[in-house]
């Protein structure tokens, strides 16, 4: 190549590097923006509602006047529903992961299960919600209760801990099996031994994305029929005039978290719009919190895996 | 040793005991085809008493959503006309940012960048809905109207440009992982002939992982079409056949929000619209999942 | 000229030349102070065990290793008739990519039309004119003995091609940008023994155009179509020579013990 044709090459190089200069920015810019969203979403709900989070907020029941009102009743109700969805999402999600990767043969009754996971998957929430309506509220007979969301939002994030629990029984080699195999191990213990405790931490991950989905989740909730105002709490087990049953609270009337901060939301009057965003800004708080204690996990995982 | 007969007893209780485990397993598993087999017959059941009232061309054809009035229509295509309407907003907000984030993190970002940014994506994308659509109504549509004075305080347009922002990253985490799925070999016989990261990105990148970001996509369109509280907060709830992202509108799922606010007694008529107005949103997802599962199935086959 | 061109006593045209060549990922030394002449329209091919460095080195020649962070050069490769020092941190790898072109190990057709993979190069050019293109993807599939079997499904994608035929679309790849120079990397271990021996042949009438230099596990191969050698070991180049000499009368005992099978 001669001086003439290097330096049209060289030429021609930088011309095609400024597109790629151009296509950084461009990509460092739509990153910048997603930051930017939240950065202005985290904001905003700090400046309308910082000013109402005090004590009070969180031990006063909802009422007409702005002033007064608190999230008592809303963030009781999310825990407690919390509650029910992870008794019954946790042990089934595992028990389903399990069977799928460990027992299972190779038929199509397994091919429709996953098939029915992973569609679950995509299902829209609300659909869980009108299902939970007719099933759960009607069919079964359980009421508008804590009891049927807590089974709604298990139903809806059951997929996620599937999909965590196969995917923590697959990153374990398989000469772990054989070893426990070896030994003379059935396949139940080689499961409840070896498998599960090994899996545990890439479990609780999947499941704590799951319950910070669940917290948040507002659709399906309001479809089965959550009040937004209740000023009160569910009954304690063995408390009240007539002494309560230890599980009479899961029939109790509810009211959760994001249901709450729908409700101020949805009012004209400025002042419940600032308890919107203070309640805003708790929630997301939790959430961020969870989401970020599971990413810190997996990456803490990620890197003391020693096969 | 203890006697053949008390060994075989043991492996006979042990023996049990493995098939009942495997047995309770089963049918934890099996949870997933009960709850589909639910969601469908509940939708179908309902649904059917629905239609026993409405005839399916009206459904279908009425240009008018009016369930809870005297005068009651029952034309879902003004439903439909907000949620296509405001999924279409999303998705060309979720889409173009979506797919050059993803570029950029695959192609183009330094590791330390992709290695912060990912779980970044991620929190952005685990913020309840509720949240986004109290932004939505308070942040996006304030700042809108200065731009546009006309622009109504309840509107598809910020719900649905927030309920892009949402999506973005879905979107871009998918695409990104298609992309590194993408063999190395293949970048490397792109830069071997001379060409730049833009280059092979676009020319080689991005075609060989297609249809893994094209099932990013069907799955970016299937949560918009699903999306509720964004729309219930911030898209206003009355029934409006537009396509105008400038007005007010219901979606789907927004109609079921607002019928469930209310007190509807079960079994009335309008009690079986929200199942109606499910059935028509599942088949929906239905179909865009499908498309997302073979695609999915496809890309992994090819490498 | 350096003392170590001197050695072999040669007149030949030099198209580059190793000086003092280090190569380093992160702290691992590949490569120690490699000396070595490429002889313009020669054949070269490198031997040595598998981990000695050969691809290595050879990857150094385009600039490969810049795609991968924490690599590192020293020294320089001389490339003639400009003096370009490929290794310089001035100069940009894409510049050294355009002149070099590379044929990996295992066939990597992009997945595109058998055209459209001959023409990516040129595209990436940002050729454009389709007269050009149409004659630059003839040319290059005939030079690359393939035209006669794909000519009427050009449209086709790459992939569909069996494995020899897939390598040839690659080299055809390679081709159809008049590279001065061309690396193969083991171009032949995932073919059959047919497809071995066609891809041995093309590269034979190659070197009418073009200087070659090849990495090759196989000896018997290095012996049938190069006409220099050399034999690497651990990062280090033992020694170079004429084939012939190298494999009839070498003169470092370490390279007649990986000739003669006693090792390696």
């Amino acid at each position: 190549m001669n001086q003439q044709e290097l330096q049209a090459l060289r030429a021609m190089i930088v011309a095609h590097k400024r597109w790629d200069t151009l296509f950084g920015v461009i990509g460092i810019l739509a990153l910048m923006l997603g930051l930017m969203t939240f950065a202005a979403l985290f904001a905003d709900m700090a400046i309308n509602g910082l000013g109402r989070i005090s004590v009070d907020f969180l031990t006063s029941f909802p009422s007409r006047r702005a002033a007064n009102a608190g999230i008592l009743s809303a963030w009781v109700g999310s825990v407690l529903v919390m509650l029910v969805t992870a008794f019954a999402a946790v042990p089934l999600g595992v028990a389903a992961g399990v069977y799928l990767e460990e027992y299972a043969p190779k038929n199509w009754i397994t091919d429709i299960i996953e098939i029915n996971v992973s569609n679950l998957a995509g299902v829209p929430s609300i659909i869980y919600g009108l299902l939970a309506l007719g099933l759960f509220v009607y069919t079964f007979g359980l009421g508008q209760s804590i009891l049927t969301a807590g089974l709604t939002l298990a139903l809806l994030i059951l997929p996620v801990v599937i999909v965590a629990t196969r995917e923590a029984i697959r990153s374990i080699p398989q000469i772990i099996r054989e070893g426990a195999y070896a030994c003379g191990a059935t396949t139940w213990q080689v499961v409840s031994d070896h498998i599960v405790p090994y899996s545990s931490a890439g479990i609780l991950t999947g499941v704590i994305i799951g319950m910070a989905r669940a917290i948040g989740e507002t659709a399906p909730i309001i479809t089965v029929g959550a009040l937004t105002f209740i000023a009160f709490l569910p009954t304690m087990p063995f408390t009240g005039e007539l002494p309560a049953g230890p599980f009479d609270w899961l029939f109790a009337p509810f009211t959760v978290m994001p249901i709450q901060m729908f409700n101020w939301t949805s009012r004209p009057e400025a002042a419940f719009l600032s308890n919107a965003a203070a309640a805003g800004f708790i929630l997301v708080l939790m959430t961020l919190a969870m989401n970020g204690l599971a990413i810190w996990l997996r990456y803490r995982l990620r890197k003391n895996i020693k096969w | 040793m203890s006697e053949p007969s008390a060994r075989l007893k043991k492996d006979l209780t042990r023996h049990v005991k493995e098939r009942v485990i495997e047995a309770i397993l089963f049918l934890a598993a099996f949870v997933s085809v009960f709850t589909t087999t639910a969601i469908v017959y509940i939708l179908v059941s309902e649904s059917w008493v629905f239609f026993q009232h409405v005839p399916l061309g009206d459904f279908l054809f009425d240009t008018q959503w009016t369930p809870l009035f005297d005068d009651a229509h029952y034309g879902i295509m003004v439903l439909l006309s907000g949620t296509i309407t405001s999924s279409l907003v999303a998705l060309l907000v979720a889409i173009p940012l979506g797919t050059i984030i993803a570029i950029y993190l695959s192609e183009f970002a330094p590791f330390a960048v992709r290695e912060i940014a990912k779980p970044f994506l991620e929190l952005l994308g685990g913020i309840p809905t509720i949240i986004y659509g109290y932004f939505a109504l308070l942040f996006l549509t304030p700042l809108l109207q200065k731009v546009y004075p006309d622009l109504p305080g309840f509107n598809l347009l910020s719900a649905g440009i927030v309920m892009g922002i949402m999506i973005i990253p879905y979107v871009a985490s998918l695409s990104e992982d298609a992309m590194r799925a993408v063999p190395m070999a293949l970048r490397e016989g792109s830069y071997a002939t001379g060409a730049t990261r833009l280059q092979t990105a676009l020319w080689v990148v991005v075609p060989s992982a297609i249809s893994g970001i094209a099932s990013a996509y069907i799955l970016g369109v299937s949560r918009a079409v699903g999306e509720t509280m964004i729309l219930a907060v911030a898209g206003g709830m009355q029934p409006n056949l537009t396509f105008n992202p400038a007005e007010p509108g219901a979606t789907i799922t927004s109609f079921i929000v607002q019928v469930a606010l209310g007190d509807l007694p079960h079994g009335s008529i309008g009690y079986q619209t929200i199942f109606a107005a499910g059935l028509t949103l599942m088949l929906l997802t239905l179909v865009f999942n499908l498309i997302g599962y073979y695609m999915r199935k496809k890309y992994r086959e090819a490498y | 000229m350096n003392a170590m061109t001197d050695r072999y006593e040669t007149l030949l045209p030099l198209k580059a030349e190793a000086r003092n060549l280090s190569f380093y990922y992160g702290n691992f030394q590949a490569l120690k102070n490699i000396n070595m002449p490429i002889y313009e329209k020669k054949v070269t091919s490198l031997i040595g065990p598998s981990g000695c460095g050969k691809s290595t080195y050879l990857r150094c020649f385009n600039r490969m290793h810049d795609l991968y962070p924490g690599n590192r050069y020293e020294g320089a490769i001389d490339f003639h008739p400009d003096h370009t020092d490929l290794l310089s941190k001035k100069v940009d790898p894409i510049e050294v990519r355009m002149r070099i072109s590379m044929v990996f190990q295992k066939p990597n057709p992009f997945p595109k039309s058998i055209y459209e993979n001959v023409a990516y190069g040129l595209r990436v050019r940002g050729e454009n004119a389709r007269s050009v293109i149409d004659d630059k993807v003839e040319a290059a599939l005939r030079g690359a003995a393939l035209w006669g079997e794909v000519k009427d499904r050009l449209k086709e994608l790459g992939a569909n091609l069996s494995g020899g035929q897939q390598q040839r679309l690659c080299i055809a790849r390679a081709l159809a940008t008049d590279p001065e120079l061309m690396l193969f990397d083991e171009p032949t271990s995932a073919l059959d023994p047919i497809a071995t021996a066609s891809i041995e042949e093309l590269i034979t009438e190659l070197k009418e155009r073009v200087t070659i230099l090849i990495v090759t596990h196989n000896m018997q191969q290095a012996a049938r179509i190069s006409d220099y050698t050399a034999y690497m070991y651990i990062g280090e180049m033992v020694e170079f020579g004429v084939t012939d000499q190298i494999f009839i009368k070498p003169k470092r005992k370490e390279t007649e013990d990986y000739i003669t099978g006693r090792f390696g």
